[in-house]
């Protein structure tokens, strides 16, 4: 690294970028090896002496305490104190230090705001000063872009180049490679632990792309059009809370239709989850309906939605989609251990599980040392298309899948497209849930964009990023937004914040991995 | 930086319906008016009600005839519930079900007072603000041990153990030694030593801090148990004799009327209750510790990265909260009363409950206190003026205040969000 430079630590999921960055900042102790700054080597027993060495870190997920003001948030650990040992805390002194950061590099924060109340994207604005008021001379950004619209990714990248300007080194981990070429100066990718190569920001990204996954990837995916027939989910006037009573899913309406896929596009966090728990019966539904071909399902049990024909990849698998002590064959079927002909009265049998267990496990290619392996020890791939194939062994008329490749591997996501694909083939109605909108355009065949629990807006998957992009950040083609030409004219006007997406450069962060 | 404009996409009017939480408990609350008006109101007599400002019959005195005291004030307890009903603002809400609330219990006295027999007739007010003081007590100290340990993320269910294992070692060093002081020093080593082991299991060998906690009451109990039986009932003197903390009179302070006599004419544990609570309050919110241990309590993970130490942080606020439990338990064995088995009798549960109920602070927790030592107190009065209330039914007045409280009336609380989880690194 050096001074005033940006750079991309580019590799895939699980490629072991996070950890590296974890060692540096001390959480994480080396079992060999050492790290050197400014030629001398530095060891790091925490993140105190990482801090003290001028190491920032920006983690993937915030450290931020959720009830703390930013103020408190931005002193703690390195509070400002007065009253000797009793040490009292010095707001006045620790407000004016967070607005002389603020002011400096541009990034407006109210000191006085408490966390949880604020966007994502302030969040972590709030965890860039906090680390600035530290004096930093190197800032990690983990993964920074994952929770944000391309709005925000957008100004993240700006308040980078002044950051860099101002003379500090970024280290800044992603897996897109259009961000990384927006804005790298040097580029060092990672795959399975180890350093495969550095490159300049002029690479192309079929060049990236290879080098990362270590081989040619297609990440385009193959289909027919879709020959929609009846609606098979009909959703009306859904109004669901989350998890701390606030709205979550505010009035949605929508269909999906059989032998179609609805992708549902939106920044984490908008409902998607929620909306999808209703549907499933996970969650209360306190209005509107849900009609499953026809048959209000709403307030049904769970079991039941699944047994009425419903399959359901939920978002987080390792939670929610699989018993990880459980062995593979067990984690097939447990969504019918207690049917014909896996059990029998208050019995299982242990013979027909293992026989079906093995035929899926070919069929849909896991990867597993054997049937009575705890799933918990396969790959998160693998791991996937367990969830996948339990599902899509029943008879379905809907499938329901929620980030169905999160933290999967290349190829399996390449199968487990296709197996989607295959099942609206059949005529089944598909309904997909992403956070990466490839995936959505990739798949859908109609895209839901979902913003602060509303249903923004429906487009064709032919429609440009940027302006899906746009309804993700909750600006609508009809809002009293100002055209192009006039946005050109006025850009510093309140509703011409769209200029980011409207005048696309060169390099957009948008174009994520169309390798 | 530029912030994007969002066009702000307007929340739908929410129907929450019509029963919000605060219409729930007006008309709880209402109901309970009406029925003082009627109930308490057809069965006080016409005699006056005194309550006296002092501990005898005689001197200053607010009086209201029964019938129309039980009258009036059910009426404003139902007019509070009626208000609440009706919807009032929210910051008005804790005052309006203060005001109902309260005068449901006047309502209430003034039956029972003016149904008294001649003679006992009359409500000592000083008795009623000093034992209620008294009995909090151990609440006021177990709930600021529960305070420390909580908000850095450690759940404290052994309240109980720790002020009864200070209570136990504060009588026999304190009667080893003929040293009152000797005595307050044994009792924080012991409510600590409770502390360590809850400490050392929860936090090194990451045992699950409820179990721990169980465990750890019942180990206090039959090792002082057993010590009791095997030292202290052979030979009284020598090791269940403690001296004892005299009551110290506060210059000035002790002649206000009614506070004066109650408060400040008390021992040394009453004094320092009420300052921990106070001092604890400040260090929690204004210094440096205190944003450590809450960060700590939150988000240990985020504490971490900035170089906060969490285990050591840690084990020294449960090691305190022991100290301050321990304190606690010598208020009963070097001030009140010389150490029988399992003397606690559960108050450790209830402070437990205080705590929760003061919602993890450290004043909320004093007010909390103060309520379940007024039920208490009220218990015992009722009992000695003869009411017509089953004595069984009034001992069981406290313990229904605590579900009630715990369960309905505080509403959602909201607990340190790391609290009761170990933190391990990475």
């Amino acid at each position: 690294m050096e001074p005033g430079e940006i750079h991309a630590l580019l590799g895939e999921n699980g490629a072991g970028k996070s950890t590296l960055m974890n060692v540096l900042y001390g959480l994480y102790q080396p079992d060999g090896g050492e790290i050197l700054v400014d030629g001398k080597p530095l060891r790091l027993k925490g993140p105190s002496d990482a801090i003290r060495a001028g190491i920032g870190m920006v983690h993937q997920h915030f450290m931020l305490v959720p009830v703390f003001t930013v103020a408190e948030n931005i002193m703690l650990g390195a509070e400002q104190v007065r009253g000797g040992i009793v040490g009292f805390l010095d707001r006045r002194r620790a407000r004016r230090e967070v607005a002389e950061v603020s002011a400096r590099y541009n990034l407006r924060v109210d000191p006085d705001a408490v966390i949880e109340d604020l966007p994502v994207g302030i969040q972590q604005r709030v965890e860039i000063v906090k680390a600035l008021t530290r004096d930093v001379d190197l800032l990690i950004l983990d993964e920074p872009t994952a929770v944000l619209t391309p709005q925000e990714t957008e100004e993240l990248l700006t308040v980078m180049r002044s950051l860099k300007a101002a003379g500090k080194s970024i280290v800044f981990i992603t897996h897109k490679l259009g961000e990384v070429k927006a804005i790298a100066d040097r580029i060092t990718v990672i795959r399975r632990g180890r350093t495969v190569g550095t490159a300049s920001p002029e690479a192309s990204r079929d060049e990236l792309a290879a080098l990362m996954v270590g081989r040619d990837v297609r990440l385009t995916v193959d289909k027919q059009p879709a020959t929609p027939g009846r609606p098979i989910l009909e959703v009306a006037g859904l109004v669901v809370d989350d998890d701390r009573q606030v709205r979550a899913v505010d009035g949605v309406d929508l269909t999906v239709r059989a032998g179609e896929v609805l992708g549902v596009a939106g920044v984490q966090g908008n409902g998607q989850t929620e909306l999808i728990e209703a549907i499933m019966g996970l969650r209360p539904t306190l209005a509107g309906t849900v009609t499953l071909d026809g048959e209000p399902i709403h307030g049904w049990s769970t079991k039941k939605v699944l047994r009425a024909g419903v399959g359901y990849v939920p978002e987080d698998r390792s939670v929610d989609g699989l018993v990880k002590e459980f062995s593979v064959a067990e984690n097939l079927v447990l969504d019918i251990y207690d049917r014909p002909p896996f059990g029998r009265g208050l019995a299982l049998r242990p013979e027909a599980i293992a026989a079906s267990a093995k035929e899926r496990i070919e069929q849909f290619d896991v990867r597993t040392p054997s049937a009575d392996a705890a799933v918990g020890t396969l790959s998160g791939g693998n791991q996937q298309k367990v969830i996948v194939a339990r599902e899509l062994s029943r008879p379905l008329k809907l499938f329901i899948a929620a980030q169905p490749t999160r933290g999967v591997d290349v190829g399996s996501i390449e199968f487990i497209h296709s197996r989607v694909v295959r099942e609206r083939d059949v005529g089944t109605a598909v309904m997909v849930v992403s956070s990466e909108l490839d995936e959505v355009i990739g798949l859908a065949d109609r895209i839901a964009v979902m913003y602060r629990g509303r249903i923004i807006g429906i487009v064709g998957p032919d429609t440009p990023r940027e302006e899906i992009g746009l309804l993700m950040a909750g600006i609508t083609p009809d809002a009293p937004a100002p055209a192009p030409a006039d946005g050109a004219a006025t850009p510093g006007e309140a509703t011409g914040g769209t200029a980011g997406g409207a005048t696309p450069a060169p390099e957009r962060p948008g174009n994520e991995d169309e390798a | 930086m530029s912030t994007t404009a969002v066009p702000d996409v307007a929340v739908a009017a929410v129907d929450e319906g019509f029963w919000t939480r605060p219409r729930k408990v007006g008309a709880v609350l209402l109901a309970l008016g009406v029925l003082a008006t009627v109930l308490f109101g057809a069965l006080a007599t016409g005699q006056q009600a005194r309550f006296t400002l002092s501990e005898t019959e005689g001197g200053a005195a607010l009086e209201i005839q029964g019938t129309l005291g039980a009258i009036l004030f059910g009426v404003v307890a139902a007019g509070a519930g009626g208000a609440l009903l009706a919807g009032v603002p929210k910051r008005w809400f804790t005052l309006v079900l203060g005001v109902g609330l309260v005068a449901f219990v006047l309502s209430f006295l003034c039956w029972q007072v003016s149904a008294a027999p001649e003679g006992r007739n009359f409500m000592p007010m000083v008795n009623i603000v000093r034992g209620t003081f008294v009995l909090a007590l151990p609440l006021i100290f177990g709930a600021l041990a529960g305070v420390l340990c909580e908000r850095s993320g450690v759940v404290n269910v052994a309240i109980e153990g720790q002020l009864l294992m200070g209570a136990f070692s504060g009588a026999l060093f304190g009667s080893l030694s003929g040293n009152v002081w000797v005595g307050l020093v044994a009792a924080a080593v012991g409510g600590a030593f409770i502390s360590l082991l809850l400490a050392v299991f929860a936090i090194r060998y990451l045992v699950d801090q409820v179990v721990m906690g169980v465990v750890l009451n019942l180990l206090a109990v039959g090792v002082t148990g057993f010590l009791y039986e095997r030292l202290m009932q052979t030979d009284a003197d020598k090791y269940n004799s403690a001296p004892r903390f005299g009551n110290w009179e506060i210059p000035l302070l002790k002649d206000i009327p009614l506070l004066g006599p109650a408060l400040f004419r008390g021992n040394i544990f009453l004094y320092l209750g009420l300052l921990l609570v106070l001092v604890i309050h400040l260090a929690l919110f204004r210094t440096r510790w205190g944003l450590r241990t809450r960060s700590v309590g939150e988000h240990p993970t985020a504490a971490d990265t900035l170089g906060v130490k969490v285990l050591s942080l840690r084990y020294r606020n449960v090691l305190l909260a022991g100290v301050v439990a321990g304190i606690g338990g010598a208020s009963y064995t070097l001030a009140l009363y010389s150490f029988t088995k399992n003397m606690i009798g559960g108050k450790g549960f209830i402070a437990l409950a205080a705590l929760i109920f003061g919602r993890w602070s450290p004043t909320g927790a004093l007010l909390a206190a103060l309520f379940f030592g007024f039920a208490d107190q009220l218990a015992t009065y009722l009992g000695a003026i003869g009411s017509s209330i089953p004595n069984q039914f009034l001992a069981m007045l406290p313990y229904l205040a605590t579900i009630l409280a715990v369960a309905g009336l505080v509403g959602r609380v909201r607990a340190p969000a790391a609290d009761g989880k170990p933190y391990v690194k990475g």
